[in-house]
């Protein structure tokens, strides 16, 4: 059995140069999959293509076993089920906090703001920003504007999340607070793929690390041998520059 | 959050810092220079201009008080008709200008049209004089045989401005629309917004906060160009004082008209001013 | 009573005595350029004043009436140059390019606080234009009481808007144009019924340049109100004017003014008076 998502032979290319050169991956549902790798090495194109803001040309991708790769196929109706949060935050300067989380499921789910109030309203509570609902993002510190960021996502009810290094634009007395959400998501039993420089993070919760080298998935494992019996000499150079 | 620091700075009771009381010392300084070369300024001019040889002639043409007297209420009547054509004028030309600044974003190919329309339109309108399209589009269009009342010289001779200045604005506005980044239209698909929606509620009202003034530049100009429509009859304020003008071979009512323009666009440019300073520091 | 009209008599005789004696003696060194008279006039100089816009062939009433006046007061025609001004030029402060300015200028009391006029070489009827349709449709008649519901125009510049509220006191606001091509063109447009200009302007345009122009009907120039008379104008204390009107009055008294008159403007006889 394949579990909630499967990658076979995903591809990717940017003009003549190839950045995703063929990658299996497969992910169980409940489970969170660390990407590692270098700067360049294609993380966050992975992610980008496994919610189809950017079109895959060639190798599947299944959800639930269905085909979401396939050329010309509606990808909106698959983002609403994937939600990715980025490094840089990417909020709506213009709306409140409240009002960016609201958005979407007004618009794609046609709630209107007065059902919405309650779930987001808990959403915020549960990860601490309850008072900080009717700030603008530029009234809020990147710590708060990142977990804005996530219940933006989150606020959609989506099955899978995507988070593409949103620890790394943060102070360091930050991160913590980011990755508690984290680690609350992950005990909630959510499917989480998760591109990340916090090695310590990955080996604490990870059910698996994917080490991406070249654009492949040069070696993966669960964190407990990766880590401290990598077989790879190129993963064994990646892990002494960054431990 | 401005306010915040007003209040922290002006906080009572609190001995001046030596720093406070330096940028005091200096400010007061540079108020005393300032006031001291405006004061040098008007008098050189008090002064100086009346003695040029042809000033009393040029006093009579342009500032005769009596002539002035007679034709200003005259002037501010005919001031209302600019007022009224602006006032229509104006909202729609914002939904025009927006509406072609969105032909020109169209991604679709099957609305290419759509996308072309808009980049011959506002090649043809900005590349006019305006004054052209006022004569072409005012005394044209009725003279192919439009019944009453749908021949009216403010109806075509307003089409006109509006044609002219929603080329203008829609040329901002997209401005505007590619001056959100990518990454904003990003995270709004990744959320599966479509295409409208990220439109609508994500790219266009930052957009245009971003581009209010120079929008409000252009309202300015529009303000001074309603003037152009006395080319094909209405009688505004620019006619008047040419009425006035001829009738008593006197330029003074062209003074008055200019102090009517004045008292409008100048707090008018100070607002825009203010605009443009505050969207500064904001982006800061 | 006597004494007073004999010395009038023999000052009058002493000054034409004088003008045949020494022509000219009045202008010498008052003109822009010793020997020579310049004259202004519009650009373009419309039809029926000025023939094809060319004033130096003396052709058309006003530049038959500015050789005739150049000759009275000693110049010969090929001491006459011409210069073209628009309106604003003739009224600005500052030295001025012209020795006088002939364009149809109406004399204003207003106007004569800002500039000096000549006396009057001609008394304008106005005259209303307006189109066969207009006529058809509105049944139009010279008649006041039924032209006020009319769409009026007139030119911007033109004594003719204070004498249209006057005389008529139409009922919408009238519309006001820069030129005789825009009036027409707002006409042909629809866009106004009826034009008031002076007759023989009105008379010109609708035989020439409106398709289907007609005068709907004309007021006499005598008309006691505000008569619509057309002057030479001047600097503001031109020294020259005294020799102007000199020559002015000897021309309209000895019937030259008239003869001009008659040879180049058409006789409007046959124009309806309003009533
Ligand atoms: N839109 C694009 N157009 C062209 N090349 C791109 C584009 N996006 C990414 N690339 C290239 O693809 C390669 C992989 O980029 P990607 O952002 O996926 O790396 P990454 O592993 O996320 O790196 P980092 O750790 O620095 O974020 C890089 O060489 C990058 O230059
Ligand atoms: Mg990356």
């Amino acid at each position: 059995m394949t579990g909630k998502l499967s990658l076979r032979g995903v591809r990717k290319s940017f003009g003549d140069t190839e950045v995703i050169r063929g990658i299996d991956l497969d992910v169980g549902e409940g489970e969170m999959v660390c990407l590692i790798g270098a700067s360049g090495s294609g993380k966050s194109t992975l992610l980008r293509c496994i919610n189809l803001l950017e079109p895959v040309d060639d190798g599947t991708i299944r959800l639930d076993g269905v085909d979401i790769a396939e050329p010309g196929l509606d990808p909106r109706p698959v983002r609403r089920r994937i939600g990715i949060v980025f490094q840089s935050y990417n909020l709506f300067p213009h709306m409140t906090a409240a009002e960016n989380a609201m958005l979407a499921p007004r618009r794609v789910h046609g709630r209107d703001r007065a059902a919405l109030m309650g779930p987001v309203t808990a959403l915020f509570r549960r990860f601490g920003l309850a008072d900080r609902m009717d700030h603008y993002p530029d009234q809020l510190s990147g710590g708060q504007q990142q977990r804005v960021a996530i219940i933006r996502a989150l606020a959609m009810e989506p099955e899978i999340m995507l988070f593409d290094e949103i620890t790394s634009a943060l102070d360091p007395e930050l991160v913590g607070e980011v990755l508690d959400v984290l680690r609350q998501l992950h005990r909630d039993g959510m499917t989480m793929i998760l591109a990340t420089h916090e090695m310590g993070f990955a080996r604490e919760l990870a059910d698996k690390v994917c080490f991406l080298d070249g654009g492949v998935i040069l070696e993966q494992g669960p964190p407990s041998s990766l880590f401290s019996a990598p077989s790879q000499q190129r993963t064994r150079a990646f892990l002494s520059r960054v431990l | 959050m401005t306010e915040t620091h007003g209040t922290v700075s002006a906080a009572p009771a609190v001995r001046p810092t030596r720093r406070a009381t330096y940028e005091a010392r200096v400010r007061r300084r540079s108020t005393t220079v300032a006031a001291l070369s405006t004061a040098a300024v008007l008098l050189a001019v008090v002064v100086l201009v009346p003695m040029a040889p042809g000033w009393e002639a040029v006093k009579r043409s342009f500032f005769d008080a009596e002539v002035f007297a007679r034709t200003f209420p005259g002037l501010l009547n005919a001031f209302l008709l600019d007022i009224a054509i602006f006032a229509w004028c104006a909202p729609l030309i914002a939904l025009t200008g927006l509406a072609i600044a969105l032909c020109r974003d169209v991604r679709s190919p099957a609305l290419f049209p759509l996308r072309m329309f808009g980049a011959v339109y506002t090649d043809i309108f900005r590349g006019l004089p305006v004054i052209l399209v006022v004569y072409l589009i005012g005394f044209g269009i009725p003279g192919l045989g439009l019944p009453r009342p749908w021949n009216s010289p403010y109806i075509w001779g307003s089409l006109a401005l509006i044609l002219v200045y929603s080329a203008y604005v829609a040329e901002v506005i997209r401005s505007g629309i590619d001056s959100i980044h990518q990454s904003q239209r990003s995270a709004a698909a990744s959320l599966g917004l479509s295409e409208a929606d990220t439109m609508r509620y994500v790219v266009l009202p930052q957009a245009l906060r971003n581009v209010m003034p120079a929008n409000m530049n252009l309202l300015i100009a529009l303000q001074k160009d309603v003037a152009l429509l006395s080319f094909i009859g209405p009688v505004e304020i620019f006619r008047q004082a040419g009425v006035y003008k001829s009738l008593m071979a006197n330029f003074t009512p062209y003074v008055g008209a200019a102090l009517i323009f004045l008292a409008i666009t100048i707090p008018a440019t100070r607002y825009a001013d203010y605009l443009l300073n505050r969207q500064r520091r904001r982006q800061r | 009573m006597k004494i007073v009209t004999s010395a009038i008599t023999i000052a009058c005789l002493a000054a034409t005595g004088a003008l045949a004696a020494d022509h000219g003696a009045c202008a010498a060194g008052k003109t822009l350029e010793e020997g020579m008279l310049t004259i202004a006039t519009g650009n373009p100089a419309f039809y029926p004043w000025v023939l094809n816009d060319a004033p130096e062939s003396g052709e058309g009433f006003e530049a038959a009436v500015a050789y005739a006046i150049a000759e009275a007061m000693g110049f010969a025609p090929e001491q006459v140059q011409w210069v073209r001004t628009s309106f604003d030029e003739a009224i600005q402060p500052g030295a001025k390019n012209f020795d006088f300015n002939m364009q149809q200028y109406s004399i204003t009391e207003d106007r004569d606080r800002m500039v000096d006029f000549s006396l009057p070489y001609y008394s304008s009827a106005m005259a209303v234009l307006t189109t066969e349709g207009v006529v058809e449709e509105t049944g139009a008649t010279p008649e006041i009481a039924g032209m006020k519901d009319l769409r009026w125009g007139a030119m911007a510049g033109t004594t003719a808007m204070p004498i249209l509220m006057d005389l008529i006191a139409p009922n919408s606001d009238p519309l006001l144009y820069g030129d005789n091509a825009d009036v027409t063109a707002a006409m042909q447009a629809g866009q106004i019924d009826a034009a008031l200009f002076d007759l023989p302007t009105a008379l010109y345009l609708s035989a020439v340049v409106v398709d289907g122009g007609k005068i709907l009907g004309q007021f006499p120039a005598d008309r006691t109100e505000s008569p619509d008379q057309f002057g030479l104008l001047m600097e503001e204390g031109s020294p020259l004017k005294e020799c102007v009107d000199a020559a002015m009055t000897e021309l309209t008294e000895s019937g030259t003014l008239a003869a001009i008159e008659a040879q180049w403007l058409q006789d409007a006889t046959g124009v309806p008076v309003i009533q």
